[in-house]
Parts: C-alpha cells; sequence; structure tokens
C-alpha cells in the first residue's frame, strides 16, 4: 500500500499521514481542520511539490492543496476509481491507400499529463497516435512502432544509429513513406543525422513533432502530423525532411530539408525555419506543393546506402570574447577526433586560440568552423584573422550552420578515422548541407506575420 | 400568469463573474483593454477535441471539429503577446489578481485554500485559443446576510476571460474571435441553490455586486459583469442561463425560465395523452422541394433557386403544440427552431403550426402533409438549405422533439436583452478540468490571509453611516453611493479637488443616472477624467453647472481631456478682469437705468452679465464685481 502512496508523489509528512488513515491515489477521501473540511478524490503529487499538502480533485473538477498539519484529520470516504487513459479503437486500413509507417521516439507529439512532476510527459505510443488522429485513415495505411520514448534532449548519436536503422529496414519492407515522432528540441539534429546516414533514399523520411502538446485542444500535433504522412506517401521527393508549422496559422505546414532547419523559437509553432535554404514543399488544403526544383526523387528502385555509424569523440566550442583556449586543449587531451569552432562573424576565433587550434590541428584532430551566425556563409578570405586560421587547417563550412556542422563531423568521424579522408567528405555535399547560392530571400529571421 | 414559485419548488443558484482591475493580464503583462481598430495580427486554427481523463468528449466539440469549423483570431501588440495566441506557456498567476479575489472571499466569509491550483476547463468553440479556460478556486464555504437570510456562498475562483466573438465567414463555417479580452482576469463567485424565487436572486446578485464594488479593484460599464443562473424545477431540469448582463433582468429571467419548465411539463403530458411514443418519432426526412417548386415563399425561392433542396419530417401526433408559447415571443417550435441553428446553422425552420404563412399557401401545406404522409394529429417540419446542413437540422429537430416526452432537457441557454433565453448548446461533459501544468501551484499563506483581512474595505453599512457623518451626506445620497460603481472614486475626487462632498455626490449618482438613461456612454468616461473635470471645478476653471456637459462629450470623444472639452463646448471662464470689463460695459449702456433705480438696478444687470456668461463664470464673482461697481 504504502508503495503505491510513494509512487504517488507524496513524500514526508502528507505521505505518512495518508499512509496512516489507508488511503490510495483514486480513493474518496474527507480532509478535515479546525476551519474546514474537503472531500474529493486523492490525486497523485507533483514530485516538485512540497512534502506538506495532499492534493484533492473536488466534487466541482477544481484540485485544492490542502496543508496537513498534526491537527488535521484525512479519512477515507469511499474506494475511487484510478485515473487513467484509455486508448481509442484504431481506425479501419484502406487497402488502396500507401503504406507509411510511423516512428515514436517521444517528445511533445506524443504527450499526456503527468501527475508524477505535474509536467506533460510523453506517453502516448505511436499507435494512440493514430486512434487520436483518425483522419490518417484516409490518407494511409499506417503502421507503427516506438523506437524510443524519451524526450528529444536525452537522445544521443547511439539513438541516431538506431534509428537509421529502423528506418531503413521498414524502407526495405516496402513502406512508402516514414514519418518520425520526434520531440522538437534536437529535432533538427536528428534530421541532420539521418540526412546523412540514409543515402540515395527511394521515399520520403519526414521528422515530425509538435510545439503545443497533444493533450491541449489547439495542440498543432495531429495537423503536422496529418501533413508529414501527407508528404512522406506522396511527395514527389525521397529526402529526410522535417514537417512543422509554417506560421501560427493552422493552414499550412511546410517540410524544410533536414540538413538546413534549425528551431529558431523557445514556443511558437512556427519554430523552425529554413536557414540558407528553401523549403522543399508546402501541405495545404491536404495538398502537396513543391517549393523547389532542387530536391532528389522518388524512385522505389533506387539503390539505398545506409551509413549509420557516427563518432562520439567530437566536441563543439563557442567563440566567445574572453574564451579559455583551454578548453580546446582540454578537448584535445580527452582525445577528441574532431572540433567544430563556432566562430564569430565570417569565421573567426581571436588571436589567442591560435596555439591550441594549431596544436589540435598538429595532434589530428579534425578541426572546422561554422559561424555562429547562423545565416549566411562562411568567408576566411576577407580578413588576417580568417586566413590565418585556413593556414592554421582549419576546414571552413560553407554555409551549413553549427548545429548541422558539428552532426556532419560526427558522421565524417564515424566513416573514417583517417583526418585527411575525413577533411575530403566533409567538404564534399552529401545532403544537401551546402547551396552553392544564398539568395536574399532567405536572409534573416521571420519578423511578426 | 402567478405563479407560486415556492410550490413549483424552484431552485437558483448564481454565478456571478467580474472583471478585475489589474494592471495586468492573469497569466501575461499584456495591458487589460479592449482594442476598436482593425486587428494588426490574424491568424486561422482549428481546435480539436481531446479526450478527457477520463476519455470522455465534449458531444457538441466534437461535432464542431467533424463539421471543419475554423477559427480566425484578431489581435493588436497592444492588448496581446504570444501567451493569448497561445504560441507562448503562460506566465505565474498575477498575484495582484489572486488578492482582490481573496478579498472578495473573506469578505464573504469564506476559507481560503493553502494552495492554489490552476485548471484548465475544456472551452472548444474557439473563445479560448488553448482550448480551455484556465481557472482556479482561491477560498470556499462562506455566506452573506441578504435581508435576514443567510446565503450559503460555495466558492470564489480567478479566472481568465475568454476572447469575444466579432463575426462569423463563410457560411458560419469560420468564426472570428478577437483575443483581447482574453486573459483579463476574472472572479467568480457561486452561491448554493438555496435561492426560491426570481426576486431574491435579483437580490442576492444585487447583494454580492455590491461586494464585489466595495474591493475597490473591479472593473465596471457593460460587460464587464456577467451572471450565470443555474434554474432547476423538480419536474423540470437543471438549465445554465449564461450573459445575463444586467442586474435588473435576473428576476425576468428566472420568472420566464420558469415559465418555460412547466410550459414543457404540460406538453410532455399532452403528449402522453396523446400516446405518443419516441419511437413514433423517427429520422424519415423527405424531398419536398416539388412541393415548392412554385413557392412565393421568399426564403424557399431563394433556396431552391440556389440548386438548394427543401426537405421535411413529420413529427408524429406534435400538431398544434409547436404553437404553444412558452416564453413571450418564444413556442414550442422555437425550441426546434434554434436547435435546428445550431446543429445545421441554417436560417430556423417552416412548421405546420404556423402555416400558411410567409407565402406559403395553404395548398402548399396540403402537397407537403401528403408527401410526407402526415395525418392530422401530425405536425411537419421542413427546411430549405444544403443538403449537409438540411439533414443536421432535421436530426437536431427530431431529437428535441423526442425529449419533449421527458420533459425538459437540461442544456445551457443563453440570456437575450427582454429576459428570456435561447439554446446554447448541449450541457458540457462533467469530466472537463484538468490540471494546467504549465504554472506552479500557489501557496496562500497564513501571512497573505493575515494581511488581507487586517486591511478589508469597510463592509457597505459602516460605510453608509460613515459617509453621512463624514461628507455631511443625506442618508439616501449616501446610500446611492454605495449602490453605484463609484463609491470609491467619491471619496477620492472630494479629498483631491475639494469640491463641495454634495456636488460630487449627486454627480455622481443621480446625474450619471439620468445621463444614462438619457443614452449617453457613462463607462467611456474613465475615473482619472472624472477626477480631472472636478480637479477643473475646484481649481475655478469649470463651473459646476458646465460638469455634465464636459462628462458627456468626454463619453463621445476618445482620448481628449478636460482642456479639449472646455476648448469645444467654449466654456473657457471669464477671468476676473474680463468680467470687470463686461460688467462696466454693462453698466455703460444702461447707465440711464442704473441712474435711476440705483443699487435696485442689480438684479437687471445681474440678469443681463449672466445670460451673456452663464456657465463661463461664478456667479458670486459676478454678483461681488456688479455690487462693487454700484457702489
Amino acid at each position: 500500500m504504502s508503495k503505491k502512496a510513494e509512487s504517488s508523489g507524496y513524500k514526508g509528512e502528507a505521505l505518512s499521514a495518508l499512509t496512516k488513515a489507508g488511503c490510495q491515489v483514486g480513493d474518496v477521501i474527507r480532509v478535515t481542520s479546525k476551519e474546514k473540511t474537503y472531500e474529493g478524490i486523492l490525486i497523485p503529487r507533483s514530485e516538485t511539490g512540497d512534502t506538506e499538502h495532499v492534493v484533492v480533485k473536488l466534487k466541482s473538477g477544481y484540485n485544492v492543496g490542502v496543508h496537513v498539519t498534526p491537527n488535521v484529520k484525512i479519512e477515507k470516504v469511499g474506494k475511487g476509481t484510478k485515473p487513467s487513459f484509455a486508448s481509442p479503437p484504431l481506425p479501419e486500413q484502406k487497402p488502396e491507400l500507401p503504406k507509411a509507417v510511423i516512428l515514436s521516439t517521444g517528445g511533445t507529439i506524443a504527450s499526456r499529463v503527468d501527475y508524477r512532476t505535474g509536467a506533460v510527459r510523453s506517453a502516448l505510443s505511436a499507435n494512440d497516435l493514430y486512434g487520436v488522429v483518425p483522419e490518417l485513415s484516409d490518407v494511409a495505411r499506417v503502421k507503427t512502432e516506438i523506437v524510443f520514448s524519451i524526450y528529444s534532449e536525452n537522445l544521443t548519436q547511439k539513438h541516431w544509429s538506431q534509428l537509421a536503422q529502423t528506418v531503413a529496414e521498414h524502407i526495405n519492407q516496402g513502406a512508402e513513406g516514414v514519418v518520425i515522432a520526434h520531440g522538437t528540441d534536437t529535432m533538427a539534429y536528428t534530421a541532420a543525422a539521418l540526412s546523412f546516414a540514409l543515402q540515395n533514399l527511394p521515399v520520403p523520411v519526414i521528422l515530425v513533432g509538435a510545439q503545443r502538446s497533444s493533450d491541449r485542444p489547439s495542440s498543432d500535433a495531429a495537423t503536422n502530423l496529418i501533413a508529414a504522412v501527407q508528404a512522406a506517401t506522396r511527395g514527389p521527393f525521397a529526402e529526410v525532411g522535417l514537417a512543422m508549422h509554417e506560421t501560427p496559422s493552422d493552414t499550412a505546414i511546410v517540410v524544410n530539408r533536414g540538413t538546413k532547419v534549425r528551431k529558431c523559437h523557445t514556443s511558437r509553432r512556427d519554430t523552425f525555419e529554413p536557414v540558407n535554404a528553401t523549403p522543399i514543399a508546402r501541405v495545404e488544403n491536404n495538398e502537396v506543393i513543391m517549393l523547389t526544383d532542387y530536391y532528389q526523387k522518388r524512385d522505389a528502385a533506387k539503390k539505398f546506402v545506409v551509413k549509420p555509424e557516427f563518432s562520439e569523440a567530437v566536441a563543439l566550442v563557442k567563440f566567445h570574447p574572453g574564451l579559455d583556449p583551454a578548453v580546446i586543449d582540454w578537448h584535445v587531451e580527452r582525445g577528441c577526433n574532431g572540433i567544430l569552432l563556432e566562430g564569430s562573424g565570417l569565421g573567426h576565433v581571436s588571436k589567442y586560440c591560435f596555439d591550441a587550434v594549431s596544436n589540435a590541428v598538429k595532434r589530428g584532430v579534425v578541426v572546422a568552423l561554422a559561424s555562429q551566425c547562423i545565416w549566411g556563409r562562411v568567408n576566411m578570405n576577407v580578413y588576417d584573422t580568417g586566413r590565418d586560421l585556413l593556414n592554421l587547417g582549419v576546414i571552413p563550412l560553407e554555409d551549413m550552420f553549427p548545429e548541422t556542422a558539428l552532426v556532419k563531423l560526427m558522421w565524417v568521424l564515424g566513416q573514417t578515422s583517417d583526418p585527411e579522408e575525413a577533411k575530403k567528405l566533409l567538404k564534399t555535399n552529401i545532403a544537401g548541407e551546402f547551396s552553392p547560392r544564398t539568395l536574399p530571400q532567405e536572409i534573416g529571421v521571420k519578423g511578426d506575420e | 400568469m402567478e405563479i407560486d414559485y415556492a410550490k413549483a419548488g424552484l431552485k437558483v443558484g448564481l454565478e456571478i463573474h467580474q472583471q478585475l482591475n489589474t494592471q495586468e493580464k492573469l497569466f501575461c503583462s499584456c495591458k487589460p483593454e479592449l482594442f476598436k481598430e482593425e486587428p494588426e495580427i490574424t491568424f486561422l486554427r482549428r481546435l480539436r477535441p481531446t479526450q478527457s481523463e477520463l476519455g470522455q468528449v465534449d458531444p457538441a466539440a466534437f461535432f464542431e471539429f467533424q463539421k471543419g469549423i475554423k477559427i480566425r483570431y484578431e489581435a493588436n501588440r497592444a492588448t496581446s503577446c504570444l501567451v493569448e495566441m497561445d504560441e507562448e506557456p503562460p506566465h505565474p498567476l498575477n498575484m495582484d489578481a489572486l488578492e482582490v479575489v481573496l478579498t472578495a472571499a473573506l469578505m464573504m466569509n469564506m476559507q481560503p485554500i493553502d494552495e492554489v491550483h490552476v485548471m484548465r476547463k475544456t472551452v472548444i468553440d474557439g473563445s479560448n485559443t488553448t482550448g480551455f479556460q484556465r481557472t482556479c478556486i482561491i477560498a470556499s464555504d462562506g455566506w452573506i446576510k441578504v435581508g435576514e437570510k443567510i446565503i450559503p456562498m460555495q466558492a470564489a475562483s480567478l479566472e481568465e476571460d475568454a476572447a469575444r466573438k466579432t463575426g462569423t465567414e463563410d457560411g458560419g463555417k469560420t468564426i472570428r474571435y478577437r483575443i483581447d479580452r482574453l486573459g483579463i482576469p476574472l472572479i467568480e463567485v457561486a452561491t448554493a441553490p438555496v435561492i426560491y424565487s426570481p426576486m431574491e436572486a435579483q437580490e442576492v446578485a444585487f447583494a454580492i455586486g455590491r461586494i464585489l464594488r466595495d474591493t475597490g479593484k473591479v472593473m465596471r460599464g457593460l460587460g464587464t459583469i456577467r451572471q450565470d443562473l443555474n434554474v432547476s424545477l423538480p419536474n423540470g431540469a437543471l438549465i445554465e442561463i449564461k450573459g445575463v448582463q444586467e442586474l435588473e433582468l435576473i428576476s425576468k429571467v428566472v420568472e420566464y425560465e420558469v415559465q418555460r419548465q412547466l410550459g414543457l411539463i404540460q406538453v410532455k403530458e399532452e403528449l402522453r395523452s396523446r400516446g405518443i411514443k419516441a419511437e413514433a418519432l423517427t429520422d424519415e426526412f423527405v424531398d419536398v422541394s416539388e412541393v415548392f417548386r412554385q413557392t412565393k415563399c421568399k426564403v424557399i425561392r431563394k433556396a431552391l433557386d440556389k440548386k438548394q433542396s427543401a426537405m421535411a419530417v413529420k413529427l408524429a401526433g406534435f400538431t398544434g403544440l409547436l404553437k404553444r408559447e412558452l416564453m413571450p415571443d418564444f413556442r414550442v417550435g422555437t425550441e426546434l427552431s434554434d436547435r435546428a441553428k445550431f446543429w445545421g446553422r441554417v436560417g430556423g425552420v417552416f412548421h405546420t403550426d404556423e402555416l400558411p404563412a410567409y407565402g406559403v399557401t395553404a395548398e402548399e401545406v396540403e402537397a407537403l402533409r401528403k408527401t410526407v404522409g402526415a395525418s392530422e394529429g401530425d405536425a411537419v417540419v421542413f427546411v430549405a438549405d444544403t443538403e449537409e446542413n438540411i439533414l443536421d437540422a432535421l436530426k437536431a429537430v427530431v431529437e428535441r422533439a423526442r425529449e419533449a416526452l421527458a420533459g425538459v432537457p437540461a442544456e445551457t441557454r443563453t440570456a437575450k436583452g427582454d429576459g428570456t433565453t435561447r439554446y446554447m448548446r448541449p450541457r458540457p461533459g462533467a469530466a472537463r478540468m484538468y490540471p494546467e501544468t504549465d504554472i506552479p501551484p500557489t501557496l496562500i499563506t497564513a501571512e497573505l490571509v493575515e494581511r488581507i483581512r487586517s486591511n478589508l474595505p469597510e463592509p457597505a453599512e459602516k460605510k453608509q453611516a460613515r459617509l453621512m457623518t463624514q461628507y455631511d451626506l443625506n442618508e439616501k445620497l449616501a446610500n446611492q453611493l454605495i449602490d453605484s460603481e463609484y463609491g470609491v472614486l467619491f471619496e477620492a475626487i472630494v479629498k483631491e479637488t475639494g469640491v463641495a462632498a454634495t456636488t460630487v455626490a449627486v454627480f455622481l449618482t443621480e446625474a450619471l443616472k439620468s445621463l444614462r438613461r438619457d443614452g449617453v456612454q457613462v463607462e467611456n468616461v474613465t475615473d482619472e477624467q472624472i477626477t480631472e473635470i472636478f480637479s477643473g471645478v475646484g481649481s475655478g476653471e469649470l463651473v459646476k453647472e458646465a460638469v455634465a456637459d464636459v462628462f458627456v462629450w468626454l463619453s463621445k470623444n476618445d482620448g481628449k481631456n478636460l482642456q479639449d472639452a472646455v476648448g469645444a463646448l467654449g466654456l473657457k471662464m471669464f477671468s476676473k478682469a474680463e468680467l470687470a470689463k463686461l460688467v462696466d460695459h454693462v453698466i455703460a449702456e444702461n447707465r440711464q437705468s442704473v441712474d435711476q433705480m440705483g443699487k435696485n438696478a442689480f438684479g437687471m444687470l445681474m440678469g443681463i452679465v449672466m445670460k451673456e456668461v452663464r456657465g463661463k463664470a461664478d456667479p458670486g464673482l459676478v454678483s461681488a464685481l456688479l455690487r462693487e461697481r454700484l457702489k
């Protein structure tokens, strides 16, 4: 019994009072103090809550926290039902529709209220998602699989490898489009990783997330998911893309290239911005509209290559005024094979870092540079500092923004341990991560609509 | 109809909502104000019904979603940020707002909650961008005394106001809401259902309103207060009536609702005596477009010209019942029609109890009856519109007719300006509340409660006595001040401007009341502007006779001040020098009379001068100058 009370988040005074009264979460209880009496269902306590209050759901539906003191009497009045979530029935599959796979990794697109922390938690399985968004049954025959159930900030290179292999298996089994439900925080990193790992794709692989959790009526999860499945099964392209809201409206979902997309706002629905690129497609009114001619074509006959290895010995060092060059030394000492410098402006780090950079290169570490400006292209020929860095052996990474550049470095060093070969691979355009031209309309952050 | 409410078993509970006058909104730092201009930002959303913790979906919400209803939100930068747009999580609870609710709750003898948990109440009609209203209970279990009766108070809650509907587009498929009002803090106070007559309901609402005003922290004016009523009869149903805006209307709304329920109970009994069973009321819809091919009825004509159709359904045994009046200008047929409008998005329905009329001929009615196979005792209901809308509308009509067999359906209704009510939506399911996890629980500490308890505004009776002694007001004026929305402002003005208390009190009560009666938008003038007017009186820039004119001008001219009003109305006061000159001039012009009458000419001269300067000079000063010159 007490075990159950513990797992309900109660601690200290509140826990012992509840245990003494023989109350479990879900029971109807009565809490009486000198001035007042509350009766209702005992609700689990958030773990971050204090130890002195019990939470009761009143008949009116409101939750209230009641202070537990030695003078407060708690009684069990009746046994209640435990709060639980029942999966809705799955819709029927229509045989004429294309086959899609939805892989779930956790995150806001698949989440429920969590009493444990009092926060939103990923809890819906990919299956639940399908049941909750029955419209999907008019778009595709959907197969679902839970690959992980973790927040996106807990994903690492190992997860990328596993995810790439899972995607490959499904494509090899005949999936005509793959959708990956992913937490938005690191979704762009995963998109870049899969872009490098899954080469010569025959069908689209679309990452999708939500900025408003799926437990609320205004969630963007369903709209994004439906559009992602539409893009994955009907899009004429075959690349890793990321599908999210284009504006704060629910009208259009935009698919961006996995290597050229970045989370740019902490909370808005249209947080993902194309960086130095044009989006691939827009999904509007159930139509997939291509926005560029520059894309890899869908073709089931393509010879698909999977290269899912990523190095874990890669570091990102952001240059800032006053950066201690010992940070670079420390990474080298720790056995780092690659360092991505996030330089200022056109691609600079201060002269006082030169010794550390030079030492790293001499020790066989691949040192590359992308700009912390995010938008625009690195050009290290304009100023002395840039030319000096080139001479030290730093590799400029064109118009890749730091996160994609970092993922690419991890992937490159997962493919080869030879620094020279790595440098060559690093400069090769693998998955549209370099664009030869930067157009004026693609510069800058979107303002207010 | 004289009704014995006690015998009828009437029970009424009240829920009073009033906006709080805080600096910021409840969950962000936007100003709690509305805007009239064109919106700077618009965005389009859909709300998807989610399963509650118990797996239930609100039926009306799910229906609207299935029909693809979209919402266009309107915003501007001054009154909304990303929080109202549901593009950013809410900020922590506004503690000023919590303190106002706590103040009112303590005045109603309630017990504060120890730890406040903000909840999400599912509201999916689009009035909340999130799809839920954030609300939390602050105190519970109190009482107030109304006359000699103790009225138990259930709870005082703090919640966010909703967006306001500004229109529809696209044949009702897109609803427009303006989010300026969204997030303005509201206090909600609920009584137990222990009110037994319409008049008592009004008195209790009045008493609660008085307490809220006593806090000095609630907004005033139309739309800032809203009364919801829960009305039930033993053989009827619990009906939730939303949005009674005027206090004076409450007793009438209750009266009409009792009439409506008693009428529906009679209809039920009559249907029973006619032997009508639910199975007899079926969803058999018949296309009757052919019947109306040559019709002179404009509504049907218009629909058929648009290639829409007309469809009908037979209501077995209903003839004569649909025209039965339940409230003024509201019949059983209106009940059916309201349902059809809500569920079928149609303009209304026709039924045989009201025909022939509206251009529909007796021959057409005959043909209609024949086409649907209606016998003499049956009523026929029909609609002309798109097929989708017709099917939804007629389904709703049959559903409502079946409910008539059971008496009064439990539903949520909305109050009209004449005191009648109309169908609003079905009663929402019970499981509408779930925790707002983006906001951590807030403690109401014993220290906070003590601080507020020891600074409570004085209760009305005490205040009345004090106003009478401190400001030398008569009982009637003191009483009126307390009942007005300006009790707090009165004291501030007298203190600040030094204008005679009676002058200020009379203006804020009787004068404003009569201006309001004359159609002046009294709420357009802010407290600051009213204070400014009396400062003008205090400093001699304005005569007290001109106060009302300035007030009316300001109510019509947004964003202007006293100087603008004085300029526009030509109320600039004569300086003493100017007056002296005028007096001299008048004396000179009337030299002859003055010489003849001497000091007795005063009255005549005073009249001439005042005619010239009324409203622009203090009569006392004129008289002094005149006397001096006449010496």
